[in-house]
């Protein structure tokens, strides 16, 4: 069933900044876009900066209001504003800067800001931090203070305070961008695993082709539009299409295009190192 | 500028620690009104042997007290020497213009004591209570002024937000600072108003980047389904037990000691 439905959807506004008399100062940041979401499914959203991805991560939870076209999520008209809490319990929105959404001086407090939000009881809550908190692998640091935790903590720490809401769906707008390697690594664990086994639908946003690859779909966006849309190895592919307009593939991906274009015969294009390194091997055999 | 003990959390497994936080507001407000209702060396007595208890009792390092006298040390000696020459009376001692009087002395002491007993004290509270425990406090005790239509709730949440940004926003000045000081500027020489100036390049990015935070945690609160204080729960609830009421059972005592000394012992020539 799908969870999410984006029915050509565009978005745009009128830029402030150059208020002349021209009709040019209208941003088109959407271009009619569609695409769904099925549940329990792990979609990855590439591009590059500028590119409307975190335009459209605000349309998934009625933060924005699409100018054109339909979001349905979970069956609700995001355009319905009775609605816009239900839609915010259904998805959670994960932003990019750890500190900037973290609002107590205690991690527990913090986790259990949304629950607060929606009343729910205070057992309950309880009950649902902790949680929240195992989940993400934060239970032991409960009583610290967020500025002494690591960049990858305190995004944990803001995951939890989603999943505390009890959501179906998590979106995270490039969730990993101001992390560290490791930070990185201990993000998109998490990630895999609330996907895995909590069943969440996981909407992740990011440039890290890396990222992208672990991902059941791949959409790709370029200035509004949606350029691909499949699973990471029909995407990762069509490296000719990717690189015209100025985006990488894995480097992995890309070394098997270079042998192959050298004349190496490899079969398929890998997008995990292991992968590649036994087609290398096969190949030198 | 980290070291500022006086408003920090000290976090201790102490029996202060894990009192009330409202009964640990109230009791100090009780305090503030007390140490100033003392009239003679008697019941001065009386609030220095409590004060010392309670700073025994808050298993806090004494250090860290003192530490937090250290900002107002000055205050204290202005005040005392102020009082010692200002008051007339029995001239003790004499010399050029200046008289040293039995009132001025006696002035003297109590205001230099009770400063100290006020900076120990409201140290206690926030030496044994965390700040969220602390907002929360205040907003449940504040409750009754939702009457007057006094916004109790957004003033907590604002409390909230600027104890969680304060370490950040200190992280950013030293780092803006440092990234100024890499393209050449100045800030270490010169008069008063040259370094004031100098200032400026570190709070217009301090300021911008202030309201950048601002807004993304607007969007953060609005995701998280932040609608203000209507048809919100805590996941704290605050309720006062047995050890509150002993603590209650306490300050009651020590109020009567200071009342007692101060009508049945003569009062101090002031």
């Amino acid at each position: 069933m799908d969870f999410i439905t984006a029915n050509n959807v565009t978005f745009s506004y009128i830029d402030e900044d150059e208020q002349q008399l021209n009709t040019e100062n209208v941003k088109q940041v959407l271009d009619d876009i569609s695409f769904t979401v099925k549940k329990g499914e792990f979609v990855a959203l590439l591009g590059h900066n500028g590119c409307g991805k975190s335009t459209v991560a605000k349309h998934l939870n009625a933060m924005l209001l699409p100018t054109g076209g339909m979001v349905y999520i979970d069956g609700i008209d995001t355009k319905n504003e009775d609605e816009d809490f239900t839609i915010r319990k259904k998805v959670g929105l994960v932003l990019q800067n750890p500190d900037n959404q973290l609002v107590a001086s205690v991690v527990e407090e913090d986790v259990a800001f949304g629950p607060e939000n929606i009343g729910v009881e205070p057992k309950e809550i309880r009950r649902r931090v902790d949680l929240a908190l195992k989940a993400v692998d934060m239970y032991d640091y409960r009583h610290q203070p967020p500025h002494k935790l690591s960049g990858g903590q305190k995004q944990r720490v803001a995951i939890a305070g989603i999943i505390a809401m009890q959501p179906q769906c998590i979106v995270l707008d490039e969730p990993t961008a101001m992390l560290d390697p490791k930070g990185r690594d201990e993000v998109m664990n998490t990630i895999k695993k609330l996907n895995k086994e909590l069943n969440i639908t996981i909407v992740l946003i990011t440039h890290y082709m890396n990222e992208a690859v672990s991902a059941d779909r791949v959409i790709v966006m370029d200035e509004g539009k949606i350029l691909i849309d499949g699973t990471p190895q029909n995407v990762f592919s069509q490296v000719e299409l990717l690189k015209r307009h100025r985006l990488d593939v894995p480097q992995v991906t890309e070394l098997c295009y270079n042998l192959r274009s050298c004349g190496v015969e490899i079969d398929t294009l890998c997008l995990h190192t292991d992968e590649c390194i036994e087609k290398l091997l096969e190949v030198l055999r | 500028m980290r070291d500022i003990a006086f408003g920090q959390y000290y976090p201790a497994n102490g029996i202060l620690h894990r009192l009330d936080p409202r009964g640990k507001i109230l009791m100090l407000i009780t305090f503030l009104v007390l140490v100033f209702c003392t009239s003679n060396y008697y019941a001065l007595s009386v609030i220095v042997a409590s004060v010392a208890l309670i700073v025994m009792l808050s298993k806090v390092p004494v250090r860290l007290y003192f530490k937090s006298l250290k900002m107002i040390v000055f205050i204290i000696i202005f005040t005392s020497i102020l009082n010692l020459f200002y008051a007339t009376g029995e001239v003790v001692c004499e010399f050029w213009i200046f008289k040293i009087t039995r009132e001025g002395i006696n002035n003297a002491v109590f205001v230099c004591v009770r400063i100290i007993c006020l900076i120990f004290v409201s140290s206690t509270l926030t030496f044994t209570t965390s700040p969220t425990d602390l907002t929360d406090a205040l907003e449940r005790l504040m409750k009754p002024l939702t009457i007057f239509h006094v916004k109790v709730h957004e003033i907590a949440m604002m409390m909230t937000i600027a104890l969680r940004f304060v370490p950040l926003l200190l992280e950013e000045t030293d780092k803006i600072r440092s990234a100024q000081k890499a393209r050449g500027a100045d800030m270490e020489s010169g008069n008063l108003i040259q370094r004031i100036k100098a200032l400026i390049p570190v709070l217009i990015p301090l300021f911008v980047s202030a309201f950048r935070r601002a807004y993304d945690l607007a969007v953060a609160m609005e995701c998280r389904c932040y609608h203000g204080g209507k048809g919100r729960t805590r996941m704290k609830s605050l309720h006062f037990i047995k050890r509150d009421y002993i603590t209650f059972l306490v300050v009651l005592l020590i109020i009567s000691g200071v009342v007692l000394c101060n009508v049945f012992l003569p009062q101090v020539a002031r």
